[in-house]
């Protein structure tokens, strides 16, 4: 140990221990990064009114209230539809347009990729009263598609920049060969391209889902009537009381993340693998 | 003309139909923004400029200079996005920091606790927090238990618990740019600089720290543009004493239905973050700024 504090730990021949307290400072961030977030799950499963860390007597009775509520279960129900279709929306949209722009070199396309990621730049609070303008103009407050297509606005930003990241690592003439043997532009996209960017692909749909699955604030102005999303009634549950029942969504939602980070994960180590 | 020159010029238009063609394929996601956002930003901008009787005014700017209530809230607005700004610097340099000097295996497990906060819900990680600073939560009672106050004391509900929970919020915009542009630098350059004499203070102050600046400055700037239009976080931690610009748009139309108002905020919230990107542009490339450089 005594050893190892002396050992020169970079470049510069600085030692361990001088570096002791960059070491212990780093260790007590990462904890406070990760442990506020993770203690929710104990307190979820405890038997009390009141949230309690350690629980005195633990139960499951907050996620049956969870499940055995209408409300809750029609707000998942929505939440979860509207992640999914706005996945298989903005990943198709924002891969061609992450294409398109790559492929086409034309001047405007710099201007283009600008507009493009602006609704990641706008504060969201505009982007939500904005949308809720438009939707009473177009009649789809409250819809689930104009709820999707709000979604889907705000995703393509996160598809751009994944995507067309992982078009500028990929030799286009690869493209150029198929189409110079015949094969029409879709056919070589489709065949050539697309394979060797799948994991970049695949990364923007699980961000596509999140970006829908844990937005509040669009929701909170688009999604009500019949469609109210999860996080929208959280929030407008947050403000009146702290129920042990928002512990246990909170919980499910971390393993809804954690389980796409997972995937997320499984699919990037084959891109740096390739 | 010869066939040759018309064949070029034929060409040449086929090129240019096919990049047309090309870059039609953005055009769904170009026609979504304009229509969601683009034009409906634009109608704001239009009514903020309409009074309360239907016709021309400055009422909704004039409102925002003379009432010092809305002088406040601006005031609030930067000074929470300076100081959580300023407080992720502090405390995510060094673990980024601390992060690039370790070997990638073990340098990958730490990002995942940097990740896992940055993909779980922003309204998760508040509630947690709520939990966790209330009057008769964790903190409270560890604290009391430890000797280090006597009894409950106040953090949630204020400036403290807002900036409590946006800096843990924050602090993976800031972390991710900054551990990008540490990893970017050659070691060879601290090598030559120790070998030329320069202690290892100056060797890092001299060489390590500006190399990394890109990356610090693109994370600072995208906390603080992220925080100025910040809504969540402040409206539950901050229990009604901290109102942010964000806040006070959602109140005017939740509660007054004064689209006049919210719009004249949301346009000077918009022109400020304009205004603070543009700035940063002169200093930063466009591609640093969204993470597409590495």
């Amino acid at each position: 140990m005594l050893k190892w504090l002396r050992s020169p730990a970079s470049e510069t021949q600085v030692t361990h221990g001088q570096r002791l307290w960059l070491y212990i400072f780093a260790g007590i961030t990462m904890l406070l990064l990760v442990t506020p977030t993770l203690i929710v799950i104990p307190m979820s499963f405890s038997d009390s009114q009141y949230l309690e860390f350690p629980p005195e007597t633990w139960s499951t009775r907050w996620y049956g209230h969870y499940f055995g509520s209408e409300e809750w279960m029609r707000a998942t129900r929505t939440s979860f539809a509207a992640a999914v279709l706005t996945m298989l929306v903005a990943t198709p949209v924002g891969v061609i347009a992450a294409y398109g722009l790559h492929a086409s070199k034309l001047p405007y396309i710099r201007a283009a990729f600008v507009l493009l990621i602006t609704p990641m730049m706008v504060p969201v609070v505009l982007v939500a009263i904005g949308a809720f303008y438009a939707y009473v103009k177009l009649k789809i407050l409250y819809t689930m598609t104009g709820l999707v297509l709000a979604h889907t606005m705000l995703a393509i930003p996160l598809v751009l920049i994944v995507t067309g990241s992982a078009l500028k690592s990929y030799d286009m003439n690869q493209e150029n060969a198929a189409r110079s043997l015949g094969a029409p532009r879709w056919k070589a996209f489709l065949t050539i391209t697309l394979p060797q960017i799948r994991f970049a692909v695949v990364t923007s749909a699980l961000l596509s889902f999140l970006t829908s699955f844990d937005e509040v604030v669009v929701a909170m102005f688009i999604s009500g009537g019949d469609n109210p999303t999860l996080t929208r009634n959280m929030f407008n549950a947050l403000r009146d009381q702290i129920d042990p029942t928002i512990a246990s969504i909170s919980t499910l939602m971390i393993v809804v993340t954690t389980l796409m980070m997972a995937l997320a994960q499984i699919f990037g180590r084959g891109n740096s693998r390739k | 003309m010869t066939t040759t020159d018309m064949n070029a010029a034929g060409l040449k238009r086929d090129e240019r139909l096919e990049r047309l063609k090309l870059f039609g394929l953005s055009s769904p996601a170009i026609l979504l923004v304009l229509v969601i956002l683009v034009i409906p930003v634009g109608w704001l901008f239009y009514v903020s400029f309409i009074g309360a009787d239907g016709s021309f005014s400055l009422e909704n700017y004039e409102r925002m200079i003379k009432r010092k209530s809305y002088g406040r809230i601006f005031l609030t607005t930067f000074e929470v996005s300076l100081l959580t700004t300023g407080l992720c610097i502090l405390i995510g340099y060094p673990l980024a920091y601390f992060m690039s000097q370790l070997p990638n295996r073990i340098a990958n497990l730490c990002l995942i606790t940097v990740l896992l906060p940055f993909w779980t819900s922003l309204l998760v990680r508040t509630y947690a927090w709520l939990v966790l600073l209330q009057k008769n939560g964790l903190v409270n009672k560890w604290a009391i238990s430890l000797g280090l106050w006597d009894e409950p004391i106040k953090i949630v509900h204020n400036l403290n618990g807002t900036l409590i929970g946006m800096v843990h919020i924050m602090l993976p915009f800031l972390v991710l740019p900054t551990y990008g542009a540490m990893k970017a630098i050659d070691r060879d350059y601290l090598k030559a600089a120790a070998n030329m004499g320069a202690s290892p203070a100056r060797a890092f102050w001299t060489v390590f720290f500006p190399l990394s600046t890109p990356g610090l400055f693109a994370g600072a700037l995208m906390v603080f543009v992220l925080c100025l239009g910040f809504f969540v976080t402040p409206a539950v931690l901050g229990g009604g004493k901290v109102i942010m610009v964000s806040m006070k748009i959602v109140s005017n139309i939740e509660l007054f239905v004064n689209w006049g108002a919210a719009s004249a905020l949301g346009v000077v919230l918009l022109i400020l973050t304009v205004a603070v990107l543009w700035l940063a542009s002169r200093f930063l490339k466009l591609e640093q700024m969204t993470g597409g450089g590495h």
